[in-house]
């Protein structure tokens, strides 16, 4: 099995997401990196210069890099992105809107947890136009991955592994209304939590996280205890979501199980120590509420 | 601009056509539509029944099989979809790209429309549909200001349908699983969002504490009414302060967005609601083609006086107005 980075979804000054991905080049086991900005159009453009160096180092250690396109696609300047981003030579694309598909491409690409892949059918439709690597939605099912990869032996299934589980969008920002600031002049507060704005319930109990437009879990998804599982359903891939913490530690210890170097409890116990203060989960794979954590 | 109208029962469609839907959207009794509530929805008999009432006074009926299909168990979606056909249906209303593929090559003739739940919020985006499937509208999702309709008209040669009154999803829809994280039901998969069998309240300390799969959603103080708890109109805390993070317990009103949506280019109206009683969909409908009637011949739309069908009795126009955000 293969380890990806998922896209960063945060809002991480431009030189700290550089020195991100350059530390991932040079130390971290990964295969493939998914780089640029998913969540917020207006985050774009403080990447944009970086983005050329960085792509360069990843792909120098080998990595595989694709580039993900937006979530939530409505304003004119996003289409423009989207297009363009579709109509770029040489990159391999990462399609979380549909709109990606309205713009015709002969080159493999990749879809990304954001497009809703709940069966075979869907995942051989998307198949057939070009997608050779499929990163299904956090919130299925083993039975469901099992049926997807299993009748789509010839395309890459991914599965969200590791970080706060993105559950929703909106053209809202809840960082700017919580700042009691328009998203038009948000003044890109969602920079002060580099791994989002903690939603707790009124009892103190840790729900959620808000990244700007995008509504996260407050608990990390875990899955190093489900590698056995989803060995035998045939995943190709697990996806590590960027947070906070020290992702190159978190990608050895994944790397640790796959190559069955170290006990899942054990590489368990370190991820808590490697990212701290918040619980792991994995009731989505196993039907439960995605907060759960099932069979600890 | 035509009136579309929800039904959830049989009793509910024959309330909507006596007060004047022009279309009635409904589903069947089982996961494959997108409110799949205990006691709702229609059977196989009852359905080919509804249609057959609606089409003899005139009235459409789009039939929604807008879940997600479960993995192993396209066949349920596929029959529904045949059933759909068959009983009758003057479109479909679909959102996974496998029931749109189905219908497709498998009923070329009948109409498509994508559902709110496909989450196509561009031209791009619905011209994909339109051109891989045939589709010949889309619901838009209620994240849209008008003159972002506006501009999707102008470039779509697909009809639009949008929300104007009820429940008021402030995520883009279909892509939402906050009730999944809480509950284990997913509106994707199963249907259903802050599901009635996941929610208590209780009283803690003089007040009332409603939850939602153990997580508490709001606190309700002496004389305070205890709205339901749907889980993206709660109470939380965050280090900027408490409350409606989100949103707050309102409903979508957007009776006086008509003109600005009928200049926009809007073909069809919709009104949320297919849990809800014969009582709603009476006034609600009754109001609503009055308004259109007014706008129709020239006249000020009549208020519509629907505050007592809305949650917690208050309204917002929602993301139709660019402030919203």
């Amino acid at each position: 099995m293969q380890l990806t980075l998922g896209p960063v979804l945060y809002h991480w000054s431009p030189e700290r997401w550089r020195d991100f991905h350059y530390r991932i080049a040079d130390e971290a086991p990964v295969d493939t990196v998914v780089v640029g900005e998913a969540v917020c159009s207006k985050r774009a453009p403080f990447k944009q210069d970086y983005l050329p160096g960085v792509v360069e180092r990843l792909q120098a250690a080998g990595k595989q890099v694709v580039h993900a396109s937006l979530i939530l696609v409505s304003l004119p300047r996003e289409r423009r992105q989207t297009s363009e981003l579709m109509s770029a030579e040489d990159i391999m694309v990462e399609v979380n809107d549909l709109t990606c598909l309205a713009f015709p491409r002969d080159r493999p690409h990749a879809i990304g947890p954001f497009v809703n892949v709940y069966n075979e059918a869907t995942a051989g439709f998307l198949a057939r136009r070009g997608a050779t690597r499929i990163c299904l939605p956090p919130e299925l099912p083993l039975a469901a991955v099992t049926a997807i990869a299993t009748a789509l032996p010839e395309t890459a299934i991914e599965v969200f592994a590791f970080g706060r589980v993105p559950l929703a969008i909106s053209a809202r920002c809840y960082h700017a209304r919580a700042h009691k600031l328009t998203k038009d002049n948000c003044r890109f507060v969602c920079e002060q939590d580099p791994d989002g704005m903690p939603v707790r319930t009124l009892d103190g109990a840790g729900f959620l996280s808000v990244n700007g437009v995008q509504t996260l879990s407050h608990g990390c998804a875990g899955l190093l205890r489900d590698v056995p599982l989803l060995r035998r359903a045939g995943v190709a891939s697990l996806r590590l979501s960027p947070q906070d913490c020290d992702m190159v530690a978190v990608a050895q210890l994944f790397r640790d199980v796959l190559g069955e170097r170290i006990a899942p409890e054990e590489a368990e116990r370190r991820l808590g120590e490697i990212y701290p203060g918040v619980p792991l989960a994995n009731g989505f794979l196993h039907g439960a509420p995605g907060h759960a954590r099932v069979g600890a | 601009m035509e009136l579309i109208c929800p039904a959830g029962t049989p009793a509910g469609f024959e309330a909507a056509v006596e007060a004047g839907a022009d279309a009635i959207y409904c589903g069947f009794r089982d996961e494959t539509n997108a409110r799949n509530f205990p006691g709702l929805n229609f059977s196989r008999e009852e359905m080919r029944r509804s249609i057959a009432i609606a089409h003899q006074r005139g009235v459409k009926v789009l039939v929604a099989i807008n879940t997600f299909a479960r993995a192993g168990a396209l066949a349920l979606w596929q029959a529904s979809i045949d059933d759909a056909v068959d009983a009758g249906a003057d479109a479909l209303i679909l959102a996974d790209l496998a029931t749109l593929d189905y219908a497709a090559r498998r009923h070329p003739e009948q109409r498509l429309h994508v559902s709110v739940q496909a989450g196509a919020a561009n031209p791009d985006s619905i011209r994909f549909y339109a051109e891989s499937f045939g589709a010949r509208r889309v619901v838009l999702p209620r994240v849209l200001s008008v003159p972002e309709i506006a501009a999707i008209i102008r470039e779509s040669a697909c009809e639009t349908e949008v929300f104007v009154f009820g429940g008021l999803c402030v995520m883009e829809e279909g892509r939402c699983s906050l009730s999944s994280y809480a509950t284990g039901k997913s509106p994707n998969m199963q249907g259903v969002c802050s599901p009635a069998s996941h929610v208590t309240y209780e009283e803690r300390d003089g007040e009332i504490v409603s939850t939602l799969g153990g997580f508490t959603i709001n606190r309700f103080g002496k004389g305070e009414p205890a709205g339901y708890p749907t889980l993206c109109k709660g109470r939380f805390s965050t280090p900027k302060g408490s409350g409606y993070i989100f949103e707050e317990p309102v409903s979508l009103d957007a009776a006086i967005m008509l003109p600005a949506l009928r200049a926009a280019g809007v073909t069809a109206l919709k009104i949320e609601g297919r849990q809800r009683g014969r009582a709603y969909i009476a006034q609600v409908v009754r109001s609503f083609r009055r308004t259109i009637a007014a706008l129709d011949a020239g006249k000020p739309a009549p208020a519509a006086g629907l505050a007592t069908m809305t949650e917690g009795q208050a309204s917002t126009v929602g993301a139709y107005r660019k402030t919203w955000r």
